[in-house]
């Protein structure tokens, strides 16, 4: 085991050394800003045969709906061409020669890797049914016997102390949210892979779908503590609705950003820690960051679950609060 | 170089509140040894969260390094 590590940290820094000599200078920001961004190929390894590119699906109003393999914007020594009127600049598609604005609504790493991350929890969720109904009264075997009592934590911990007697009906969206958020930061984690929930228009999505369901779902009560703040003298009332007001909507926002920065900046710190090495182009560093990379993927892989523990927890406070009757005040 | 104070400063920050929270922690559990599982739970749910607030600085402080 120690062998592995000392190999692999050694590979990294010979790579390192050998790739300076080129001449290129090492930019550590691009480098970064790269890997952490969406982009139209997915890059396992330099070279040809190492890259997947995946379609483009593109809608303008000039030239209707278009759909062709990223690989046609590339020639042999992967550089950028245009090709057939589109022109890609930055992972931003535009038409040549125009300022027409296209739909860009292609297949791209993130699209791909949510992908999979439905094939997969639809895989194992219809494993753990199939379980579940075979083995009625009995105690679980197989993967059942490892999903059921996550299941039965959250629903007895976290969700049914937090909504009360209603609880079923959000059931299926909480446990949902969990499973995919934990599966989504544990894939981003995996060497090669696409990084899923620390892309901002993803948690924006799942943040939105809280917020929709919890400001349909709450009651007058919920709506009178808004507008009409029980035991407050109305002179304070114009300050405290517009605090309220805003209230609806910063708690969502909260959920969004924490779950983006929590995972964009683990990615982040692991990648800087890698291209320590780059930098300093010295074996002892290389080895040095290895180790220190090591640890820390290891932490990110408790915030990958924590982060998912604490959206679900937030989200099923926020429906607690929309529909919670209580009528001792 | 303000970036690089401010980072400084990020860390301090989540180092004091992290340190409070595992503190009373400890003595929570020295007190009562049944409890400790919950305690650690709950302990661990509040690192996370003070951990995402230093990642906040963290990165604007980035952000604020590569634009100059």
């Amino acid at each position: 085991m120690i062998l592995i590590v000392i190999v692999t940290s050694l590979v990294n820094s010979g790579s390192a050394i050998a790739s300076s000599s080129d001449g290129e200078e090492f930019n550590p920001g691009d480098m970064i800003m790269h890997d952490i961004q969406d982009n139209h190929i997915w890059h396992f390894i330099d070279g040809h045969y190492g890259t997947l590119y995946l379609p483009i699906i593109v809608y303008s109003k000039e030239k209707g709906l278009e759909m062709f393999s990223s690989s046609n914007f590339y020639d042999d020594e992967h550089k950028i061409v245009d090709y057939n009127g589109y022109k890609l600049d930055h992972n931003h598609i535009s038409i040549a020669n125009s300022e027409a604005h296209v739909y860009d609504i292609s297949i791209t790493k993130n699209v791909a890797m949510l992908f999979i991350n439905a094939t997969i929890m639809i895989l194992i969720f219809m494993a753990v049914a199939k379980g579940y109904k075979k083995n009625v009264g009995k105690a679980p075997t197989g993967i059942q016997s490892f999903f059921e009592p996550i299941i039965i934590y959250l629903r007895d911990e976290v969700i049914k102390p937090n909504i009360g007697s209603k609880y079923e009906r959000y059931l299926p969206y909480l446990l949902s949210l969990f499973f995919f958020i934990w599966f989504g930061n544990l894939l981003g984690l995996m060497p090669g892979a696409a990084n899923l929930t620390g892309n901002i228009a993803v948690t924006a999505v799942l943040a939105i779908s809280t917020f929709l369901i919890v400001n349909f779902s709450g009651n007058k009560q919920y709506w009178g503590h808004i507008f009409k703040t029980p035991g407050v003298p109305l002179a304070l009332l114009p300050i405290i609705v517009p605090v309220e007001i805003i209230g609806i909507f910063t708690k969502p926002i909260s959920l969004l950003i924490r779950l983006f920065v929590a995972i964009s900046a683990g990615h982040i710190v692991i990648l800087s820690l890698l291209g320590l090495t780059f930098i300093f182009q010295s074996y002892a560093v290389g080895v040095g960051s290895t180790l220190i990379v090591i640890f820390i993927n290891l932490i990110e892989l408790l915030v990958a679950t924590i982060q998912a523990y604490v959206f679900t927890m937030f989200s099923a406070l926020y429906i607690g609060m929309a529909v919670a009757d209580h009528d001792d005040h | 170089m303000g970036a690089g104070i401010g980072s400084g400063l990020v860390a301090i920050g989540a180092g004091i509140g992290i340190g409070k929270i595992g503190g009373s922690a400890m003595e929570a559990m020295a007190r009562q040894p049944e409890a400790a599982g919950k305690i650690q739970t709950a302990m661990l749910i509040i690192a996370a969260l003070i951990e995402v607030i230093a990642l906040f600085g963290v990165v604007v402080c980035l952000l604020i390094s590569f634009k100059s």
